[in-house]
């Protein structure tokens, strides 16, 4: 229990740093950027959204700890503001529209690409110094060196414009209504395959390389030895021994890969026109929405904050040594 | 984490002569088993040598638009034009000079920073280290990439300097993290014990006895955050983020997909340039795939060991 505790306090003041980024950013910037945007807009847009507008970007005489109360206010009410773009349409409507696609994407993605690359790790350091124990890390190490953007360029390419197996953009096909039919979701299945295939490739040399490294450390340890000696089979030896040791340092590396699978997930996104988070970021920036990217900003850093607490929560669970207090 | 307080625990720890003399035997005995870092090494010094002597390598100036736009590779165009007439190939080789550059200094700015934010808290301990701890860990979880996205969104004229620093600036908290969990570890080794009561000033004791140590550690971290940085530099270009009109791998990419080169057909104009930043980053990862051994002899390649291992399991 103390240690759930912990891990929420944890989470609730990355929560807060998250939020007071966002706020800062934009007011440490030489020559508030905000103010050449508000100009842009102006006559655009009604003089009360403006006033919201000139309030949340620090353009008022007000001292800076009353922005920021105002500013944690509203963010906690959920008054993210006016999306520019899509003017008059809150912010909150658009990120909700968006969420689930990104979430979706990311999330059987990261699983596949998790298992896959787990298992592959274990078997190559179960085979350590043969063959494909130099192929597959050679292999994962040059995939993860690979740009989201383009390898998702280059399968969009030779898979959609070439070979024409898989559409070129967007989730689902122009002419179709979504609803909860078969053919619809088989749909967004069909319109998901490339982009997954692109995020698991990218992402998965990253978990191989890190599973084989612990799995030959733990490999390496005596009770392996010894439960070899006693003559136990292989499969039971490689997963309920070794294996089930290793997956936990594996763990401790998350929190930083899935902010990469998350940054590397939107700019998949852009490349294939994804209605997600990442293509709606983009959106905003060119457009210089400052209060949509701020809002998806937040939510993009709110998510990989939660799904990090999650994991750790299921982490602690596993392996009781993380849960004592103590130095890292 | 837990992974490096382990490794750590795995080196022996010597007196600094023998370390000296020892370091070079090391480092052969392990390209002698692993040619991996030697050919990431040769990779990557002709990358580095081609954009050097770029001039050398192509008579066409990189922003020269004089051409037939979208020609494919020929003799006179060895990987062909862009849409609006450039030469892909002088392009190439003059991006790679800034791509090169911006990575290598961001990656050098965050390792710099991550040796002292790592450091120096988990050394002098007490509330600043708690404070620091707390800080290097928000930072590792606040995804990155969104980060630099909307910073550089506020930062108009971004030209590479700037994604250089912002990217180096934001990019150092994995690696203080496990210097700073390195750092407490060998905080508490005898050797270090001992020169401090020999009566060793703390910052000869940090510089002179627990950095060497941790020397291997910060190359394998500077190695990653140079990959990192090229990947992100590549990316807030891609997206337009960057000065367009400079010519980098990443903004051939953005005009590259800006002028519709997929659907041209133009796959002269896209596979080189991101090929070279998956080459460079693979070569420094084969080059890691050195520096990891020094650090952690478990990791390295020992055939006839292995071999005894699997035959007894075989069986």
């Amino acid at each position: 229990m103390h240690f759930v505790i912990r891990r929420l306090e944890f989470l609730l003041l990355s929560l807060w740093a998250a939020a007071t980024i966002n706020f800062m950013l934009p007011r440490l910037m030489p020559g508030n950027p905000a103010i050449l945007m508000i100009g842009r807009f102006k006559g655009q847009i009604s003089p009360r959204a403006l006033h919201a507008l000139e309030l949340q970007f620090g353009i008022t005489h007000k001292p800076l700890w009353i922005q920021y109360l105002t500013y944690l206010n509203n963010l906690v009410h959920g008054r993210w503001g006016l999306s520019l773009t899509y003017y008059p349409v809150p912010v909150s409507k658009i990120i909700a529209e968006s969420l689930p696609w990104t979430l979706g994407l990311v999330g059987v993605a990261t699983v596949l690409s998790v298992f896959i690359g787990v298992m592959l790790g274990i078997w190559t350091a179960w085979h350590r110094g043969g063959k494909w124990d130099f192929f597959l890390p050679t292999v994962s190490t040059f995939t993860a060196a690979l740009p989201y953007f383009w390898l998702a360029l280059i399968l969009l390419y030779l898979l959609g414009y070439l070979w024409h197996w898989f559409p070129m953009a967007h989730a689902y096909s122009t002419g179709m209504t979504p609803s909860w039919s078969f053919a619809f979701i088989r749909n967004i299945v069909y319109h998901a395959i490339l982009p997954s295939i692109t995020i698991i490739i990218s992402s998965i040399g990253g978990w191989l390389l890190g599973m084989r490294n612990n799995m030959v450390q733990t490999l390496g340890e005596d009770y392996v030895l010894f439960g070899e000696a006693r003559g136990l089979k292989s499969n039971r030896l490689m997963f309920q021994y070794a294996a089930r040791n290793a997956i936990l340092p594996s763990m401790t590396g998350f929190a930083m890969a899935i902010g990469f699978v998350v940054g590397g997930a939107l700019l998949t996104e852009v490349v294939f026109s994804y209605p997600g988070l990442g293509y709606q970021l983009l959106a905003a920036v060119q457009n210089e929405d400052y209060p949509l990217m701020q809002g998806l900003f937040l939510i993009i850093a709110f998510s990989v904050l939660v799904a990090n607490f999650l994991v750790e929560l299921l982490y602690g669970k596993l392996d009781p040594r993380t849960r004592g207090g103590g130095p890292h | 984490m837990t992974q490096t307080t382990k490794t750590s625990t795995g080196t022996p720890v010597r007196s600094s002569l023998v370390r000296r003399s020892g370091r070079w035997k090391e480092w052969s005995s392990i390209l002698r088993r692993d040619k991996r870092p030697l050919v990431g090494i040769i990779i990557l010094l002709i990358f580095v040598l081609g954009a050097v002597f770029a001039p050398l390598l192509t008579p066409y100036s990189p922003s020269s638009t004089q051409f037939t736009p979208l020609a494919p590779p020929s003799w006179h165009h060895w990987l062909g034009t862009t849409a609006s007439g450039q030469d892909v190939w002088a392009q190439f080789l003059y991006g790679g000079r800034i791509s090169l550059a911006v990575g290598f200094f961001a990656g050098f700015v965050a390792t710099a920073l991550a040796v002292i934010l790592g450091m120096l808290p988990a050394y002098l301990g007490g509330w600043i280290d708690t404070v620091m701890a707390t800080f290097t860990n928000i930072m590792l979880v606040i995804p990155g990439l969104p980060l630099l996205i909307v910073i550089t969104a506020y930062v108009h004229q971004t030209g590479p300097m700037t994604i250089a620093l912002v990217i180096g600036l934001t990019g150092w908290a994995w690696g203080a993290r496990i210097l700073r969990s390195q750092t407490l570890s060998l905080a508490r080794r005898d050797f270090v014990i001992a020169s401090r009561l020999a009566g060793e000033t703390q910052w000869r004791v940090l510089i002179g006895e627990i950095l060497p140590n941790m020397l291997s550690l910060v190359v394998a971290n500077l190695v990653f955050a140079t990959i990192a940085a090229i990947l992100a530099e590549a990316s807030l270009e891609f997206l337009g983020l960057g000065n367009p009109t400079v010519v980098t791998w990443g903004t051939m990419l953005y005009w590259a997909n800006a002028g519709q080169a997929l659907l041209n057909g133009a796959w002269w104009w896209i596979v080189p340039p991101g090929l070279a930043i998956s080459l460079v980053g693979l070569c420094l990862a084969l080059i890691n795939f050195g520096v990891d051994q020094v650090s952690n002899p478990r990791l390295r390649l020992n055939r006839v060991k292995t071999r005894k291992f699997r035959k007894g399991e075989s069986s």
